[in-house]
């Protein structure tokens, strides 16, 4: 039997302010246990909550980026759930009147192209870390990360593949990191996905029954889930089974998801409007304002690096797939205005020394003004291609100015023709069978003596140069 | 609506509480007079009435986004029943 999946996504993504959403503790990564907490963030009797302006500003921001609707006036709920990373027992989220909703990001896989549409997206905090003592057997509670603001962005059950989940993770990560509201560290848990998964005969029009796989942590691992329990779903419905609706861990290790222990009553989460937090009233000018402030989405980019620069659109995907990349994009061509070289030295040397030194785009340190002028260097005639490589692989590791790189090694090239014509000379004379052959007619000989007149130069020619004049000098015999 | 024995222990379970049979009759009863009083409330005509969380109409209260010094851990952890390492300690919790 033949079946299709239908998924959808919750993603967590924590905001990158200062403080917390609902007090002044800093939302900093780490730290000793409960060393970033005070009475509001550990859920303290009498404490209240006075929400962070900024944690509002983000949101619109997202909501305007993936062309949502901006509620304009929105509130919190309660959710109410007993376990211990939530003090107060209760999570503050938005139920009734999240504060974006109907949006959508376009997505392309393989050359086709679909819209993933947004159901909403909401203001939450986020929840304390559990740690297992086995020494003890009991669970220590750091409430460090309790309060950190988060976004939910909830897409509707849009997705057919797994390919098609990863894109749109892509595209989303790169949204919300070009727009700044989020550092997106999968492995630090401030992009944190939720898959909701159902298969169904083809033929059925009836959706299946779903369930969830919580917190998968990287691309790689949601796309191992959503395969491991694509498989168990349609292994259970052949084995004449029924799926259970539920929410399942995936333990990417193993490669299967198990049923998370649950009680039965767990989903039964009584929200209630917030009492202790006003609605928030969002007006025609802030909406305005947020949206003039928004940077060049990188849609908007890419149409533009098509247009305007004429790049290939496999290159411009890439690029602005990046903020980190477009970043060395376009400080290295504000200083060298040569759109196709800078992109040609994305595509191949910084990628292949990124891939090489297993350095993730946002830890690259080169200054890419440097590269800019590396291809000015280059252009001048300064040095050659071979030698610019070798020098951009000193700027991409050490961060050297290139200038003084060349300067300090001798690694400019001889201008000289008189010196090339010297060591054209002597290699001629040199290999006198070489030239014997060559005047036979073989012409690869030619390749022969260029190599050789180069290792002598100690590559520091202009090939173009260099050929010219073995080329007359030969004639000449 | 009325509060009957399910929808007693399903609340009780809800709220981790372990009722006697004496304190499960008069959480019942209480709650059944609650739920009258609303019934009362529900009698009043609100058509046109948007619903409200607050009585008083205030909007838009926010803080700036600056930090300011935690609490000393050991002022938080003070009245936790149980602690160890710095952090609050708690029994074996399962996902």
């Amino acid at each position: 039997m033949e079946f299709l999946t239908t998924m959808g996504l919750e993603v967590h993504c924590e905001l990158s302010t200062k403080t917390k959403i609902f007090c002044s503790c800093t939302t900093e990564f780490g730290g000793e246990p409960n060393t970033h907490v005070c009475e509001v963030c550990t859920g303290m009797p009498g404490s209240l909550p006075v929400l962070n302006k900024q944690v509002v500003e983000y949101a619109i921001r997202t909501g305007l980026a993936t062309n949502c609707t901006i509620t304009q006036y929105n509130k919190f709920d309660r959710k109410n759930y007993f376990y211990p990373d939530l003090p107060k027992a209760y999570q503050v989220s938005q139920l009734y009147l999240p504060i974006c909703q109907n949006g959508h990001i376009d997505i392309e896989v393989n050359g086709v192209k679909k819209s993933i549409r947004i159901k909403e997206i909401h203001m939450e905090e986020d929840a304390g870390k559990l740690i297992h003592d086995p020494w003890d057997d009991c669970t220590l509670v750091d409430y460090n990360r309790c309060g950190v603001p988060l976004l939910e962005i909830v897409s509707e059950p849009d997705f057919e593949s797994g390919d098609e989940v990863i894109a749109y993770l892509t595209k989303l990560k790169s949204i919300l990191q070009y727009i700044d509201v989020s550092d997106c560290k999968m492995e630090q848990g401030s992009l944190r996905a939720d898959v909701n998964l159902s298969v169904r005969p083809v033929g059925q029009t009836e959706l299946g029954t779903r369930t969830e796989m919580k917190n998968i942590n990287s691309f790689k691992a949601i796309a191992r889930a959503i395969e491991g329990e694509r498989k168990r779903q349609i292994e259970v419905i052949e084995d004449g089974k029924r799926v259970i609706q539920e929410t399942r861990r995936w333990d990417d290790n193993k490669g299967a998801s198990f049923a998370m222990r649950s009680k039965e009553n767990a989903q039964d989460y009584r929200y209630f409007p917030e009492p202790d937090l006003v609605p928030i009233e969002i007006s025609d000018e802030w909406i305005d304002d947020v949206r003039k402030s928004l940077p060049e989405l990188p849609s908007q980019k890419k149409e533009r690096y098509l247009s305007e620069y004429g790049l290939p659109e496999y290159d411009v995907d890439i690029i602005t797939g990046s903020k980190y990349l477009v970043k060395i994009f376009e400080e290295a061509l504000n200083v060298c205005g040569e759109a196709k070289e800078v992109s040609n030295w994305i595509m191949g040397e910084v990628l292949r020394l990124a891939s090489d030194t297993g350095t993730e785009f946002e830890d690259i340190k080169f200054n890419p003004e440097n590269l800019g002028r590396l291809i000015v260097i280059l252009k001048n005639k300064v040095i050659n291609r071979g030698t610019a490589k070798e020098v951009f692989e000193k700027m991409f590791t050490e961060n050297i100015e290139p200038e003084q790189y060349i300067k300090e090694n001798g690694l400019e090239m001889v201008n000289d023709d008189s010196a090339v014509l010297a060591v054209v000379k002597t290699v001629i004379e040199a290999n006198p069978k070489a030239v014997a052959e060559y005047k036979g007619g073989s012409a690869k000989v030619k390749g022969f003596i260029v190599g050789q007149c180069m290792k002598q130069l100690k590559g520091k020619a202009d090939p173009g140069t260099v050929n010219k004049i073995i080329a007359e000098e030969l004639e000449k015999l | 609506m009325v509060i009957d024995d399910k929808m007693i222990d399903y609340i009780g379970e809800l709220a981790r509480l372990r009722l006697k049979d004496e304190e499960r009759e008069n959480a019942k009863n209480e709650m059944n007079k609650i739920i009258d009083y609303m019934d009362i409330l529900n009698q009043l005509d609100t058509t046109g009435i948007e619903a409200m969380s607050h009585a008083f109409p205030v909007k838009n209260v926010f803080r700036e986004d600056i930090v300011e010094p935690s609490k000393d851990r050991q002022d938080i952890l003070f009245n936790a029943p149980n602690k160890k390492d710095g952090a609050f300690k708690v029994p074996k919790t399962f996902e």
